[in-house]
């Protein structure tokens, strides 16, 4: 076994409500300097009169509890992480310093423009910078995810027919896409229409042309699509869309590839979302919070959410809801500003070299895997990818080994797995992004793990199929937690 | 590297790109700057910033100064959990999935209900979705919203909602300052009606009138939540009968961040979990009969169902959810509601403080928690400015927001808020000039 996970002492530890003990509290509240209220005369039925369902636990079973727990995670911090299309690259340590500031941390959304000058100063900076990058004309940040973002971005396409007096009906979405393409433009009441890639694992003109009409409002594209392959039609499919009238939607999932290298707005992209936990470095959070910036040419940006920052004559900056075209509010404020704050830091940090550096090195690392792993596992789209590769488990034949088999048995040599069974249109994928963060040492060692479970596939394929082997809990079933779903602790639940 | 990859230079590797498309020139953004350079610039836009650790502070509106215990800062900051993904594979992110399952074991006691997700943006949205769900479950098309729903939350609703064919219509406001569901005003198109409790103007509404007004005509009773601490307090809206409580639990540890990242919730009837927006985490067993979690119910979700999901999203707020299952574990059952209890007797002692002062006035009689309106002789924006050019930041001008009401601020008094500091900001709020 490759020498990248050792043997060590695990902890067991149990759920928070079974530490409680009665009387038991983590926290003291201080002693009041004001009269004490009296609830029942306050409030009378309004009031509960106790929270039982509230663990009992001292401060030190706090930390310990969530001490361990955190040790049960994999992390970017421990090592490669190479889930396709989600661009876990290392998250510089000085981005969590400077949001944790107490004027960004501890300012208010409601405080006025004037008082908040240095917020509304870095947003003004951070829409400039990303539209740059992106080859756009104006930015908004409100979108607290990239799903919120296409969503904006659609209601932006649907305002724009609108205010040509047009109401059309569809949706076109490549079969390669994201799951959250679809769902945005149908959350948004558009039919979708999914769109057939070729055998090469592009979109075609043809294809498009076959499927745009009058009645359908944009084209949701990923450049570089979900197999890690340049989109090179790009040019002439947003053609083909225009000509109907159509406008070009842009999933920024993978703009990791195509900093300082080239630039969506340059290839006929009317609307972007970027993800500013994947390209520009915000940490995950074991799910958030995220960030997703849309960016827009000139002809959608009457219809960008409210409030826009704007500058002064004098200089200062302002908000302003005078945008009679807007779509309207989209965040309870101004987003997930603390994200915004990380991502400044970052693009200020590495610079226009350094962009272009990570997106250079993101392809280099891909291209590599995919050298080193193409001869043994299958590759349904041969070719130079661009920052992530995908395999499928064909090459395991009737050995029984599947991709999940595979993904399990990575955890044994102490490896996040892919993504995998994603795109939908390869069996069995398997989705690799090794980011820019990852050293020549490092995706050897990565390399021979996977080159070393194709081997066991054929010598010994049950410890394979049986994996992960090294882990705190084995395999789980999901299948028991969806037919039975236990969704909350109660105190009657048997423990196991 | 390059030659086991077959590429003779960094340029080659990207060939697929056509020329064309390739941009010719560097990036416009600025040189790159050392760490140094870096956080001083950064510290230089944070010095320009109002906050909440300057001075006395009694701006809430949504977003809370709640003292931040120091345990949850540090654990959340474990790498561990920050650069982790989305629990997808679980035998390698058991930590992640047993704090969603401990947060979602959480709400559920604070709402009253029977099953919670695993996070939403902000308490805007989460009204939004929580609308949306309404929709699906009743199959109704007009939603009710109170007029004490938080105005961007309002405003964010109608976001949503465009392009929808769905109605929107407004509750009145009565004269206690409570948004009262009346049954007239309902009819048997209404999915579902909207109540933040406490409402925008700070006051306790009755949840159970308004459940039975809904449930008449077969609406679900949407109970929207700002101020997260309040639920320690008031009787669980679940209890008092509504379908679905959704809203904000920044108050749970989580920074004010200028307004995100918060923590969007959103919790329902097990009735309706096939309804429910979002993920969920569940217990299951290992290959060797161990207690252990993983995401489930994902036939909702858009990465299974595409188009036909309850709802897009996908990333949410996960770190923010952590911050607020420590907070919740160190806080604790008495905890958290001597907290509750401390930031009810501030509000009433600044209550007491405004019947007694010149200038002041309390324009509504319903209960309220930790947030007041009060009303003022002459226009907020002069009395709020006076008050800061003294270093206090005396709550929210509700001109824009609620003109009717004439000239008057949004009080929040928390924990963080002394005595002497109450005194101060009325005086300042009354006309004195220190």
């Amino acid at each position: 076994m490759s020498r990248n996970a050792a043997p060590g002492i695990g902890y067991e530890e149990p759920l928070l409500f079974e530490r409680s003990r009665p009387g038991r509290r983590g926290a003291e509240i201080p002693a009041s300097d004001v009269p004490p209220a009296d609830v029942a005369k306050l409030l009378g039925p309004l009031a509960r009169t106790d929270l039982p369902g509230l663990p009992e636990v001292s401060e030190v079973d706090v930390v310990r509890h969530f001490t361990r727990l955190s040790t049960w995670n994999a992390a970017v911090d421990l090592g490669l992480y190479p889930l396709g299309s989600c661009t876990m690259k290392y998250n510089p340590k000085l981005n969590e310093r400077v949001a944790r500031l107490p004027g960004f941390a501890a300012a208010h959304p409601f405080s006025p423009a004037e008082r908040v000058q240095g917020l509304l100063a870095l947003f003004f900076a951070l829409e400039q910078l990303l539209a740059e990058i992106s080859g756009m004309d104006r930015v908004t940040l409100q979108p607290a995810a990239g799903a919120q973002g296409e969503l904006a971005g659609i209601m932006m396409i649907r305002a724009y027919h609108e205010a040509r007096g047009e109401k059309r009906k569809r949706v076109l979405v490549p079969d390669s896409a994201h799951g959250t393409n679809p769902a945005s433009a149908a959350l948004n009441g558009y039919e979708v229409v999914s769109v057939a890639s070729g055998a090469d694992g592009i979109l075609h003109p043809d294809a498009v042309a076959a499927a745009m009409d009058e009645q359908v409002a944009a084209l949701m594209i990923t450049n570089p699509n979900t197999l890690g392959l340049f989109e090179r039609h790009i040019a002439e499919l947003s053609e083909i869309v225009h000509a109907k009238g159509g406008l070009v939607y842009g999933d920024g999932a993978n703009l990791n590839a195509l900093l300082g290298i080239a630039r969506p707005g340059d290839m006929g992209i009317d609307v972007m979302h970027m993800n500013l936990h994947k390209t520009f470095s915000t940490p995950h959070g074991g799910g958030g919070p995220g960030s997703g910036p849309v960016a827009v040419k000139e002809l959608l940006a009457p219809h960008l959410p409210v409030p826009v920052v704007v500058r002064r004559s004098d200089g200062a900056f302002a908000w302003s809801d005078d945008l009679p075209g807007t779509i309207g509010r989209l965040h309870g404020q101004h987003g997930n500003v603390g994200m915004l704050v990380r991502a400044y830091t970052y693009i200020l940090s590495l610079g226009a070299e350094g962009l272009r550096r990570c997106s250079e090195m993101a392809v280099l690392n891909a291209n590599y895997l995919l050298a080193r792993l193409g001869d043994v596992f299958h590759v349904p789209y041969p070719g130079t990818v661009m920052h992530e590769c995908v395999l499928s488990d064909r090459s395991f034949g009737d050995s029984g080994v599947t991709t999940m088999d595979v993904a399990k048995r990575l955890i044994d040599h102490g490896y996040h797995p892919p993504t995998i069974y994603f795109p939908l249109i390869v069996p069995g994928a398997l989705m690799i992004e090794p980011t820019e963060s990852e050293s020549l040492e490092g995706l050897d060692r990565f390399a021979e793990a996977l080159l070393e479970i194709a081997a066991e596939a054929k010598s010994d394929p049950d410890t394979v199929r049986s994996a992960p082997h090294r882990t705190r809990l084995r395999r789980l079933d999901e299948t028991l937690a969806a037919r039975k779903p236990v969704l909350r602790w109660q105190p009657d639940e048997p423990s196991r | 590297m390059l030659a086991r990859a077959g590429h003779a230079s960094l340029d080659e590797l990207f060939a697929p790109i056509p020329a064309a498309l390739r941009l010719a020139r560097a990036l416009k953004v600025p040189e790159a700057r050392s760490e140094q350079e870096v956080f001083e610039h950064l510290a230089a836009l944070a010095a320009r910033n109002e906050h909440a650790q300057a001075g006395p502070w009694f701006l809430g509106a949504g977003s809370y100064a709640h003292y931040l215990p120091s345990a949850v800062d540090a654990l959340v900051s474990r790498a561990e959990f920050t650069t982790s993904y989305t629990p997808y594979q679980p035998e390698i992110s058991q930590g992640t999935l047993q704090a969603i399952f401990e947060w979602q074991t959480l709400v559920c006691a604070l709402t009253g209900l029977e099953v919670a997700n695993a996070s939403m943006y902000d308490g805007a949205s989460a009204t939004a979705e929580a609308a949306l769900m309404a929709m699906r479950v009743t199959r109704r098309r007009k939603v009710a919203v109170a007029a004490g729903l938080h105005p961007h939350y309002r405003q964010v609703l109608e976001t949503y909602l465009d392009g929808l064919d769905a109605a929107v219509v407004t509750l009145p406001l009565a004269a206690d300052g409570r948004s009262p569901v009346p049954a007239a005003a309902l009819d048997p198109e209404v999915a579902c009606c909207i109540v933040q409790q406490p409402s925008f103007f700070g006051t306790v509404e009755d949840l159970r009138a308004a459940a039975e007004a809904a449930h008449a005509h077969g609406a679900l009773l949407v109970v929207s939540v700002a101020e997260a601490l309040s639920l320690a307090l008031l009787e669980a809206p679940g209890a008092l009968g509504a379908d679905i409580v959704c809203g904000e639990a920044q108050s749970f540890g989580v920074p004010m961040s200028f307004g995100g990242p918060h923590l969007g919730f959103l919790a329902a009837r097990t009735a309706h979990v096939r309804q429910l927006p979002g993920r969920l985490a569940g217990q299951t067993v290992d290959a060797e009969g161990r207690r252990g979690f993983v995401l489930t119910l994902s036939t909702r979700e858009q990465h299974i169902r595409r188009e036909r999901a309850t709802s897009n999203i996908c990333t949410n707020q996960g770190l923010c959810l952590l911050m607020a299952t420590i907070y919740l574990a160190l806080l604790g059952r008495r905890g958290l509601r001597e907290l509750a209890e401390l930031n009810l007797a501030k509000a009433e002692y600044a209550k007491a403080r405004v019947r007694a002062t010149a200038g002041l006035s309390l324009p509504f009689s319903a209960p309220t928690f930790n947030e007041l309106v009060i009303g003022l002789s002459e226009p907020a924006e002069r009395a709020l400015d006076r008050a800061r050019a003294a270093g206090v930041v005396a709550g929210l001008d509700l001109a824009p927001h609620a003109p009717a009401l004439g000239p008057a601020v949004l009080f929040c008094a928390t924990e963080l808020a002394s005595r002497a500091s109450i005194d101060r900001a009325l005086g300042l709020l009354a006309g004195a000039s220190t």
